[in-house]
């Protein structure tokens, strides 16, 4: 494991933050010859308020929805002066500078195929700005502009299957990983750093403040999400499956009754259903359930 | 070497000489000609530029701004609805103090949509810090992008540059234009050598959150350099005329039979040649009329055009832009050099023509002359059809 | 002219974080250490360090107890401890 001077203490993130701990061994598994682009986001304003950076990589930010083009500009010029194969570029983003407002820009970097890894930190709302509803907001959750009231029990729609969307795209490598999976976690960058072309990977990241849990459960609440099937593992090189992680599925209200998003349906059956089946039908399409009595 | 070309090609020549190492850019009429040129240079092998097919005009100033933070010289071109669409990026670009040349081929606005020619567009972004050079004819087009980059790349100014050029009539009009020889534009302009650049050898952060405490710096240090800028812009006119033989004085402005005249005009762009030949035909029947040229919009040389018009008893101001609900744009620049001097213009007219691509013809300017007299026109559309207006809607 | 631009890893500090702790405060009793580093792997602020078995050691400066590094340690040999009172603390 790298110095930890690429992402120094010091930053202003909440407690028990995922993101900070996702975004540490992000940049500890690309290493020093790693420069990245970031999105404007939690991430980027936690870490860079001047005349303070967190970041010992040379890094930068430009606007909301630009990191994936402001990396195809910092590939090209890489190229042009000789320097690609020797320095890799990480652009980062949350959940909703990916899957909403940068999903244009992302679209174009992965057409045209530039040799960037694309990081999306999702904590699925618009934390930084208050915890609104983004396209990556889960079924039923209750966020700022998706509150729950007399005539709504939360966010209605299911989130955008932003994996997908990157698959489709016909790149090298798409993965989804988890702050509560931190060697997992590592060993997909350190593997898709390794690849030339586009690649994404998703880092799903508890967000105590969003989620509202307290900040020493951010663990217990990531692996929850992909032990009861609803955040899937999964890792794809060329199109193909070639890695999930396995799961002896826990019953979803595991999950829902640790975070204060979600309480108000601890006493609506009919909604943890529909949640449970979302559950059930990642398990079905990514054949997650351990063939072994214990997990992988 | 003189060479008989459309404009847009000239661009695409001026751009090879500088040799960029990233074109970034999204089609739209009417500058796609530039950048068809530089991708068939770079087909051809003539240009060793990585040329990146991008999917938006947002993207494309990503792409530049990520490609000249990587320390890498780099260029794009665009108009109208694609620079407002890029109107983050170029605010953007100017406050991280990257250097930068990009073509704007002037277009009018949407709505309605109209593709021809009138200066909207750039002027609607001269808040966001660039130095902003407008271009008479394919030949000055030429030059200020040579120009514009050796601006904008010294370690005094760090700022972008835009150099507008009217499209369709500069654009795809053919002129004879010198395009200057490699080496000596090698003279003029060095290799561009980063102030700050992404490297993992020298890690630094770029684009950080300033709060309260320290925004308005950066705002205040921009006014200083653009206002720095009006002494260094001479400079490097001067140094051009040394390598290249063309006298651009001090390329803030150009005054044309403007120090004896009793009425000139005040105008930006290719729409000067028409007033210059205006100029010679009532000069040659005894009419004492001039023009001043503005070049350099931004930063705007005040005290250049002070001392230029302030024995000028009668001066219109024509703009080819219209700040809706207020004074024109050039126009209010213009009142606010004289306001509360000693000399100034007894009467400043403003006259709107040329929006959406309206003819601007030699009677235009002629009537423009004839109107300008002792009552101050407050703001006149030129060749308005009244026939296509009403009160109300409907019907 | 310039204004403020561009940060150097080099001269960034960053914010004594310290202060935001209340209650609690890991005590690292590196007695069972493992040397598994999975303190510093779990770390959000990046303020443990050390090398071998036994080593470990946050940096009070920073720490924000969250505790994840307590909860992680397979050796159960971080505990969380009251926060010392305001003479004491670091």
């Amino acid at each position: 494991m790298e110095d930890r001077a690429l992402f120094k203490p010091g930053h202003t993130a909440c407690a028990g933050c995922g993101q900070a701990i996702a975004a540490h061994l992000v940049i500890e598994a690309a290493g020093s010859n790693t420069i990245v682009v970031n999105n404007t986001g939690c991430l980027e304003v936690f870490s860079t308020r001047y005349p303070e950076t967190a970041w010992g990589v040379p890094w930068i930010h430009s606007l909301f929805e630009n990191a994936a083009a402001v990396a195809s500009g910092v590939e090209a010029a890489l190229i042009y002066l000789g320097k690609k194969d020797t320095t890799n570029v990480i652009a980062q983003a949350g959940d909703g500078g990916t899957a909403d407002i940068g999903l244009q820009a992302l679209s174009g970097m992965f057409e045209r195929g530039h040799d960037v890894l694309y990081v999306c930190y999702t904590n699925e709302a618009y934390m930084n700005t208050g915890v609104q509803r983004s396209s990556l907001t889960p079924f039923a959750a209750n966020t700022a502009t998706t509150p729950t009231g007399i005539k709504s029990r939360g966010n209605i729609t299911l989130q955008k299957p932003m994996p997908e969307i990157a698959l489709a795209h016909g790149i090298p490598y798409v993965a989804t990983c988890s702050a509560g999976f931190t060697p997992d976690l590592q060993r997909k960058v350190k593997k898709a750093i390794s690849i030339k072309g586009p690649k994404y990977i998703q880092i799903h990241v508890p967000c105590p403040l969003g989620w509202r849990h307290e900040p020493g459960q951010t663990l217990e609440v990531a692996k929850l999400a992909v032990e009861t099937g609803l955040y899937p593992l999964i890792e794809y090189e060329n199109g193909v499956l070639v890695s999930r992680k396995t799961i002896t599925p826990k019953p979803v209200e595991e999950y829902l009754k640790v975070q204060g998003r979600f309480r108000h349906l601890l006493d609506n059956p009919e909604a943890v259903k529909q949640i449970q089946e979302i559950a059930e039908n990642n398990i079905k399409k990514y054949d997650l359930r351990s063939k072994e009595p214990k997990d992988n | 070497m003189k060479e008989f070309l459309e404009g847009s090609r000239a661009v695409a020549e001026a751009i090879r000489l500088c040799k960029p190492g990233v074109i970034s850019a999204y089609p739209i009429t009417p500058q796609t000609h530039i950048v068809e040129e530089l991708a068939q240079m770079v087909a051809d092998g003539e240009l060793n530029a990585q040329f990146v097919n991008v999917e938006s005009e947002h993207s494309a100033a990503s792409v530049v701004l990520g490609a000249v933070a990587t320390g890498v010289r780099a260029f794009t071109a665009t108009s109208s609805q694609g620079l407002l669409y890029m109107a983050e990026v170029i605010f953007n670009i100017a406050g991280m103090r990257l250097p930068l040349v990009l073509t704007c081929a002037n277009r009018a606005i949407s709505a309605p949509i109209n593709i021809w020619n009138d200066q909207q567009d750039s002027v609607s972004l001269r808040d966001a810090g660039w130095i902003q050079l407008y271009a008479e004819n394919n030949q000055e087009v030429v030059d200020l992008h040579l120009i514009g980059y050796r601006l904008s790349e010294d370690k005094s100014i760090m700022l972008p540059v835009m150099v507008c050029m009217d499209g369709f009539i500069l654009t795809h009009g053919m002129e004879p234009v010198d395009i200057p020889e490699q080496e000596k534009l090698d003279k003029f302009l060095p290799a561009y050598r980063p102030l700050y650049k992404l490297d993992p050898a020298e890690p630094l952060t770029m684009g950080l959150l300033a709060d309260p405490d320290y925004y308005l710096e950066t705002r205040f240090a921009i006014q200083e350099t653009l206002k720095e800028a009006l002494s260094f812009i001479p400079k490097i006119s001067k140094e051009f005329y040394g390598v290249f033989g063309r006298d651009y004085k001090d390329c803030l402005i150009e005054e044309y039979f403007a120090k004896d005249a009793e009425k000139v005009i005040v105008a930006m762009g290719s729409v000067c040649g028409t007033i210059k030949e205006v100029v010679d035909e009532l000069r040659k029947k005894g009419k004492k009329v001039g023009l001043l040229k503005i070049i350099s919009y931004r930063p705007f040389p005040y005290a250049k055009v002070y001392e230029a018009l302030k024995n000028v008893p009668l001066v219109a101001v024509l703009d080819k832009a219209v700040s809706l609900g207020a004074y024109a744009p050039l126009a209010i620049e213009i009142k606010a050099t004289f306001f509360g001097k000693k000399k100034s213009p007894k009467v400043v007219s403003s006259f709107v023509a040329g929006l959406g691509g309206r003819d601007i013809t030699l009677d235009s300017i002629k009537e423009i002359f004839r109107k300008l007299s002792q009552k101050e026109v407050n703001q006149e559309f030129i060749d308005l059809k009244p026939e296509l207006l009403r009160e109300e809607y409907g019907g | 002219m310039f204004g403020p631009l561009i940060v150097k890893p080099i001269k960034s500090k960053g914010d004594k974080t310290g202060a935001w702790r209340i209650k609690l405060r890991p005590k690292f009793l590196q007695k069972n250490c493992s040397g598994c580093r999975m303190c510093i792997s779990i770390c959000p602020e990046g303020c443990v360090q050390g090398k071998d078995k036994n080593t470990f050691i946050c940096d009070y400066n920073y720490c924000k107890g969250c505790g994840l590094c307590a909860l992680v340690c397979p050796k159960g040999d971080i505990i969380m401890t009251e926060e010392e009172a305001e003479g004491e603390k670091k």
